[in-house]
């Protein structure tokens, strides 16, 4: 009988270690955006929105170049990687079991995996060391060749959820495949496949690897891509870094306005797809 | 529905077999361009991949002509006299990562295992959900983080505490800088965690109850149904896990950066600056003007992106083991 209780209390003791373990897990998120709040939140007013940088060790000014730069790189990045990315995940949920789709689902694996340094430096070997000059266009590239294989698996997974009776339906009522499939199947799994794409566009705008050596960053407020271009996490980056005062004011305030943008894309995602992975089982 | 969706379709109009085409007439060109565009898609993929191999490998033909193997053996690292060896990358590398494993693995385990076995089902999702809201954060926002708040904390606090209690290693020697190797490594336990947790737990709901009642059954306490029935029978499915975690970790740029202190230096001391393979190739690429240093720098990212791969793919194979139901070993009973 001793035995047994104390074996009942190695039992209780180890699910208390692991319920510190729960709140040791939380607290970094909690630390994280409360120092954000805390020290980015009183610098956010109508100037940093609207105001490009002042001299360097100057006081005030704001990101508004930056806002800029970041909608056109991730901008461009969606036109690229977008189509190639869900027409890749359509052909590996519509044709299983082909050769190309079991490569190509592989490779997207790997492709995920791959540090995004790495993904900037083929970039910049790839474009800019060709035009011999920084691009925006260049990082609009990298971001889009990190985007593909995310949006290609989210698509086709949600693809496959489409149940296979609305496919036969439709190919029995004598539609061809490929309406079938666009009508039909994609546009069944379509909001899946947008929150999909909200996603990976979260994760790709605060991406800073990849345009350190490709789109390289700015001071001034610009709209073409075939130059050098600001982005958010390049302004964090440079002011986090940088030695005024007033810089690491601009990247906790710049800071704050990211992570703002990137959680509301990926909460308002994972929710819309959580509830359709649910209703499925 | 155990066949992968779509397995129907795809035989009631076989791709190889032109049924279609005799049978319906005009419409098959329609299907032939529709899966052409598809195809051309999922092509992209591969060639993606295979350029980029191509590119990074043209970047270091430079470097590999002229160092070679002995690249990854040498720890000099002067782009002045051209001198160039990964050691001090490689070690700094492994080291930051397995560090931020040995922090990130017990907690994100005790989590996963407390999430999916023990805790109220009412505070599952939303505990799961906030940890993994941690990976939607970005890695320079991480960084930031790291400098203003994490560094600071450790330097006044934890480090000297450390010290004082675990000085006669010499992992704990040492003037204390704040920027470091262990900072680093627990920015990326803190990174990595997430994913470590949400695939064990993944794992771990793919265990059958059965495991669980049998054991329980048998007279064991709820922790020893775990630990006896639930962990082994998940077992290369949580390695599987921890070791996407790792290949996270190995590739992790920014944070890491903005915290390790960026010296090409090998130290016993934790509390010493040191390098990462990616670290290196965000600061220096920009400044780096012969096309040695360059080429080096490309050198790092193929070995870099060759770890990676190899990881990726390993720790994808085992996850797939545990989730797709295939045969453990008999591991599980």
């Amino acid at each position: 009988m001793k035995r047994r209780g104390l074996r009942r209390w190695i039992s209780n003791g180890m699910v208390v270690i692991m319920a510190v373990a729960v709140v040791v897990a939380v607290m970094p998120l909690l630390l994280i955006l409360g120092t954000l709040v805390v020290k980015g939140a009183g610098s956010i007013n109508l100037a940093f929105f609207t105001q490009t940088p002042v001299p360097a060790g100057e006081t005030g000014g704001g990101v508004a170049h930056a806002i800029v730069g970041t909608l056109m790189i991730v901008g461009a990045a969606c036109v690229i990687g977008l189509p190639i990315g869900i027409s890749a995940g359509i052909f590996c949920a519509e044709y299983p079991a082909n050769p190309l789709a079991r490569t190509t689902r592989f490779l997207a694996d790997v492709m995920i995996g791959t540090p995004s340094i790495v993904v900037g430096l083929f970039a910049w070997t790839w474009i800019v060391a060709r035009q011999r000059h920084f691009s925006g266009f260049a990082g609009s590239a990298a971001l889009a060749v990190l985007m593909v294989p995310m949006v290609m698996r989210t698509t086709e997974e949600l693809i496959k959820l489409v149940p296979n009776s609305l496919r036969e339906a439709a190919l029995a009522l004598g539609y061809p495949r490929w309406r079938t499939s666009l009508v039909i199947v994609v546009r069944t799994a379509l909001p899946g496949i947008v929150t999909g794409v909200l996603l990976a566009v979260a994760r790709v705008a605060g991406e800073t690897a990849p345009l350190l050596f490709t789109a390289l960053g700015s001071q001034f407020m610009s709209t073409d891509l075939k130059a050098p271009l600001a982005a958010l996490p390049l302004v964090v980056f440079t002011y986090a870094t940088g030695p005024y005062e007033d810089w690491h004011r601009l990247a906790w305030a710049t800071a704050l306005v990211l992570i703002i943008v990137v959680m509301l894309l990926s909460i308002a995602a994972r929710l819309a797809t959580r509830q359709r992975f649910d209703r499925k089982g | 529905m155990s066949e992968p969706v779509g397995a129907v379709a795809e035989a009631a109009v076989p791709p190889s077999q032109p049924r279609i085409q005799t049978g319906l007439g005009g419409r098959s060109w329609a299907d032939l361009g529709f899966r052409g565009v598809l195809t051309l898609g999922a092509l992209a993929v591969p060639l993606l991949m295979a350029f980029l191999v191509w590119e990074l490998w043209v970047g270091s033909r430079l470097a590999i002509g002229r160092y070679g193997l002995d690249f990854l053996v040498s720890s000099a690292w002067d782009p002045v006299a051209q001198q160039f060896g990964a050691v001090p990358l490689i070690f700094g590398t492994l080291v930051s990562s397995l560090l931020a494993l040995v922090i990130a693995v017990p907690l994100s385990l005790g989590v996963a295992i407390f999430l999916t076995e023990f805790a109220p089902q009412a505070i599952r999702q939303p505990v799961a959900f906030l940890i993994e809201l941690l990976a939607a954060i970005p890695s320079v926002v991480y960084g930031l983080w790291g400098i203003f708040f994490l560094i600071p904390f450790l330097r006044e606090h934890i480090f000297p505490f450390l010290r004082s209690a675990l000085g006669f290693l010499p992992l704990f020697q040492g003037p204390i800088y704040g920027q470091s190797m262990l900072a680093a490594a627990i920015i990326l336990a803190i990174m990595v965690m997430p994913y470590i947790m949400s695939v064990s737990r993944e794992v771990l709901l793919a265990v059958p109850a059965s495991q669980r009642e049998a054991a329980q059954a048998l007279g064991a306490t709820r922790w020893e149904a775990v630990i006896t029935a639930v962990v082994p029978y998940a077992k290369s499915g949580i390695i599987g896990a921890v070791i996407l975690g790792l290949g996270r970790a190995l590739g992790e740029t920014m944070a890491v950066t903005m915290v390790i202190g960026n010296r090409h230096e090998i130290a016993a001391s934790l509390f010493a600056p040191g390098y990462t393979m990616a670290a290196a190739i965000a600061n220096e690429f920009t400044e780096a003007v012969e096309d040695v240093h360059l080429s080096a720098l490309t050198y790092v990212a193929l070995v870099l992106f060759m770890v990676t791969v190899l990881v990726n793919a390993g720790a994808r194979l085992l996850i797939w083991r545990v989730t797709r139901g295939a045969p453990t070993g008999g591991q599980g009973l």
